[in-house]
């Protein structure tokens, strides 16, 4: 016996959450199946920013959206994740570096875009008092910020289950089929029939789709992060580097977290990650050399979260290229969790109206896929 | 000083300088493996035989004749051709057998064939009321002091709790001229009648006579209140005063001091972080590798010997410490195996170290009210979560440990849930009316212990990276 239910969504990440979530508000009865549990992976530890900066062009419209939600989220989720809107700093640390900064904020500009602004090296030095005085320049988009992943995704779930989604966690969606105009997914002992179905289930988006008959170029990779003891309050906006792998943010507790994509190896199978202590070495370097402020600090945790990159580092965003009813939102590529509010608002549009007025066409699985529907 | 290990590999590198590690190291040594012991501490020896080779406590019996047996041990140690480096912390191993490890403030790696981790126990956590003050600490805090510098106390003290250790220390403050007021034992009545099945091994274990004597000649000098159901300790800033029930029958003492004790239990912070599976222990309450039968656990080349693999005290420790290098010789040179005393043997030694342990964990399983605390006793002291803290996250969502800290940072600070990790899964179990095994535990990540941004910065960096970083 299977239960009927509007939209069957697979994986309880940021994604899944949000749109499960926003098809709640669209007046559907979605169930939510996930295997560990909400924010068990990337969603619930990555480094919670919430970054228009230094954006691919394809998902700027999409990210735009999202930070619209972010600004509002205690009214989505009452909760307010954490949330706080310092600015993200892109800092150039050489005058090639800038000179790059200038071509893209150009570009943007271009385009229409007008987030990114270029700063020099006084405006740099105003926002980030602690930087290096050699560095010349940088982009700033102040809107930007950060929260808490783990808190954010969990609020999304139990909003989302207030709004009378059923959620499932410690249970995989398994034996995924389609007949007579339904999925049919199975979830421990249950089994769920719905005309919807999403794939967001983050690093396993990718055998699912292939199962599905769409195979994609996606790796299941593992960024590594650490956080360390607490040191007086030196920095308010999130710091990335333009030439070197380096993201830096201090919390309200003063503790500091370093990341910037160096990576761990995964066991994606056992949800381990085993990590690169010299590639940690690294982004511990470029700290000690940039705020000497950091030098007596100790690191306190490192971790990775396991997630899918695309190859071409943008995501798998839409409905599916070969079958009715079957929708994709993976492979956010180590930057999807600012998007995560703003893509379940966009994928809710699509599933119950069929489109959307933010531009989400580029990142279709039909990019890898031609249309067959 | 401070020496880096003089080779990138080996054959076995023990970890933790204890009984079990001092006789894991030295019988992969004597059967000519190479073999890197490290230790945290100054000296060899562990908790139980803390600086056995620079005790100022020079009357043997003061310390008991136990304590010295640790002597015999480093003597074999240091007569094999094991590398021994003190003050080395490890901070990180992995299922690859890459450990990481800080001496003197600089960090090295090695890797192993074979990981014999014998980083013994931890005291449990005693969550009462009061018990975050200065001027509360713990009985193995204060036998630290006792025995690397000969310290004992000589204000009002008070001693509470349990367990063979708490009358150790009782015996060896005394013995040293320092000063206890009143012991408040909190042994649950209940807990006679339950371990009684259990005597028979016990009476015919060595630890019977010996605990029989030490409890006799603590009670001899000091008053002792037993059957003690409630404990807080209170004061304005520093502790002032101890208040008990007993009976029916509430006291308040005046106390500059209170040594809490309610038993140890495995240190599982850098098996766990290195994927060690572990299972939630019903009977000794904690969470214990899940090993087979000569310690190897579930990552293949990681074995666990001493109290880190369920405690069983010094004598175990010593027979586990055997056991595991024993088998690390038979995997990587089985024919000097052949010198070693055979499997058992020694599985025999360790049935006869481990007689009369069943007893003493069921007499000595602490009560409910002492693990599981209410209200704003504080769970966390990282964090300063209290009790009801992590209730109210539970009553919004919160599942597990991990879950917990979408809502607070418990587990998040420095000692990375040393303080409050089975405190908090105690609790959240029973809130949830779940069991420990099927709420979980934190996961525990590197560096195990914390080191500092700066030594971090000084590793050598991998080829790789180096690219990666002028490449941009």
């Amino acid at each position: 016996m299977s239960t009927n239910v509007d939209a069957i969504v697979i994986g309880a990440g940021i994604h899944g959450c949000s749109t499960t979530l926003h098809l709640c508000l669209a007046g559907m009865k979605p169930v939510l199946i996930e295997k560990d549990y909400a924010g068990r992976h990337a969603s619930g530890v990555n480094a919670g920013g919430v970054r228009q900066l230094a954006r691919h062009v394809p998902e700027i419209p999409l990210s735009i959206r999202s930070m619209g939600i972010w600004e509002k989220i205690t009214d989505l989720v009452d909760d307010d994740c954490s949330f706080e809107s310092n600015g993200q700093v892109l800092v150039a640390e050489n005058e090639d570096e800038l000179v790059a900064c200038r071509a893209r904020v150009a570009e943007l500009n271009a385009l229409g875009f007008t987030h990114e602004e270029l700063i020099d090296a006084a405006e740099l030095r105003r926002l980030v008092p602690a930087v290096a005085e050699t560095c010349p320049g940088g982009v700033v988009s102040r809107r930007d910020g950060a929260a808490n992943p783990a808190q954010t995704t969990t609020a999304f779930r139990r909003k989302a289950e207030q709004l009378g989604a059923t959620v499932r966690e410690g249970v995989a969606a398994s034996n995924i089929r389609y007949n007579d105009g339904l999925w049919h997914v199975d979830a421990g002992s249950e089994s769920f029939a719905a005309p919807v179905l999403v794939n967001a289930a983050g690093a396993w988006a990718g055998k699912i789709a292939a199962d599905l008959g769409e195979p994609v170029p996606v790796e299941t990779v593992a960024p590594m992060l650490m956080i360390t003891s607490r040191v007086p309050h030196f920095i308010d906006p999130v710091v990335i580097l333009r030439g070197r792998k380096l993201s830096f943010k201090q919390f309200k507790n003063g503790t500091v977290l370093i990341g910037g994509g160096h990576l761990a190896t995964p066991y994606q199978d056992r949800n381990e990650t085993v990590l690169d202590w010299k590639s940690l070495a690294t982004s511990a370097q470029t700290v000690f050399e940039l705020f000497p402020v950091m030098r007596g600090a100790t690191i306190v945790r490192a971790w990775a979260g396991i997630e899918a990159k695309m190859k071409d580092d943008i995501p798998v965003f839409g409905p599916s290229s070969r079958h009715k009813g079957l929708y994709h939102q993976f492979g956010f590529s180590l930057h999807g969790f600012q998007l995560g509010p703003g893509a379940g608002a966009v994928m809710a549009e699509l599933i119950v109206n069929g489109g959307t007025q933010t531009r989400v066409s580029d990142l279709g699985i039909d990019r890898f896929h031609p249309s067959t529907l | 000083m401070s020496v880096a290990p003089k080779r990138e590999n080996y054959d076995v590198v023990v970890i933790g300088a204890g009984p079990a590690g001092l006789a894991a190291a030295a019988t992969s040594a004597e059967a000519g493996l190479s073999t890197l012991l490290l230790d945290e501490n100054i000296g060899p020896g562990g908790q139980v035989f803390r600086a056995i080779s620079s005790t100022p406590v020079t009357e043997r019996n003061q310390l008991g004749a136990d304590y010295w047996v640790g002597a015999d041990l480093v003597q074999s140690l240091r007569a094999s051709n094991a590398e021994v480096i003190q003050r080395a912390t490890v901070w990180s191993l992995d299922r690859n057998l890459d450990i990481a490890v800080s001496i003197g403030g600089a960090s090295a790696f090695v890797k192993a064939k074979r990981v014999i981790l014998a980083t013994g126990a931890l005291e449990r956590p005693f969550p009462i009321p009061g018990w975050t003050l200065p001027g509360v600490m713990t009985a193995g805090a204060a036998q630290t002091m006792l025995k690397s510098s000969g310290l004992v106390p000589d204000g009002r003290t008070v001693i509470a709790g349990q367990g063979p250790l708490l009358w150790l220390l009782a015996a060896q403050i005394l013995r040293l001229g320092g000063r206890i007021d009143r012991i408040l034992d909190t042994t649950q009545r209940g807990n006679y009648f339950a371990a009684l099945p259990h005597a028979f091994a016990f009476l015919t274990s060595p630890y019977f006579a010996k605990g029989l004597s030490m409890m006799r000649e603590v009670k001899a000098k000091v008053q002792v209140v037993s059957g003690v159901t409630e404990l807080a300790a209170s004061g304005d800033g520093q502790l002032a005063s101890v208040s008990y029930v007993a009976g029916s029958k509430r006291e308040t003492i005046p106390a500059d001091l209170l040594l809490l004790h309610q038993g140890v239990v495995p240190n599982v912070n850098l098996a766990m972080s290195a994927g060690i599976e572990h299972r939630w222990d019903d009977l000794q309450l904690c969470w214990s590798p899940v090993l087979d039968a000569s310690g190897n656990s579930s990552v293949a080349g990681i074995a666990i010997a001493g109290d880190g693999a369920g405690i069983g005290g010094a004598n175990a420790a010593v027979v586990r410490g055997r056991i595991a290098a024993r088998a690390a010789v038979e995997a990587l040179a089985p024919a000097a195996a052949a010198k070693l005393p055979a499997m058992a043997t020694l599985r025999s030694d360790l049935a006869k170290a481990e007689r009369g342990r069943v007893f003493l964990d069921t007499l000595f399983r602490p009560a409910p009210q002492f693990r599981i605390p209410s209200g704003d006793t504080i769970v966390c002291r990282c964090e300063e979560v209290t009790a009801k803290g992590v209730l109210d996250s539970v009553a919004i969502g919160a599942t597990g440990p991990n879950q917990l800290k979408a809502y607070r940072r418990t587990g998040m600070g420095p000692c990375q849930g040393r303080l409050c990790g089975l405190t908090v899964t105690e609790l959240m179990a029973q809130a949830r009316g779940k069991t420990p095994q099927e709420i979980g535990y934190y996961r525990l990540r590197a560096p195990v212990k914390p080191i500092t941004l700066a030594e971090l910065a000084a590793v050598p960096k991998s080829e790789a990276d180096v690219k990666a970083v002028v490449r941009g």
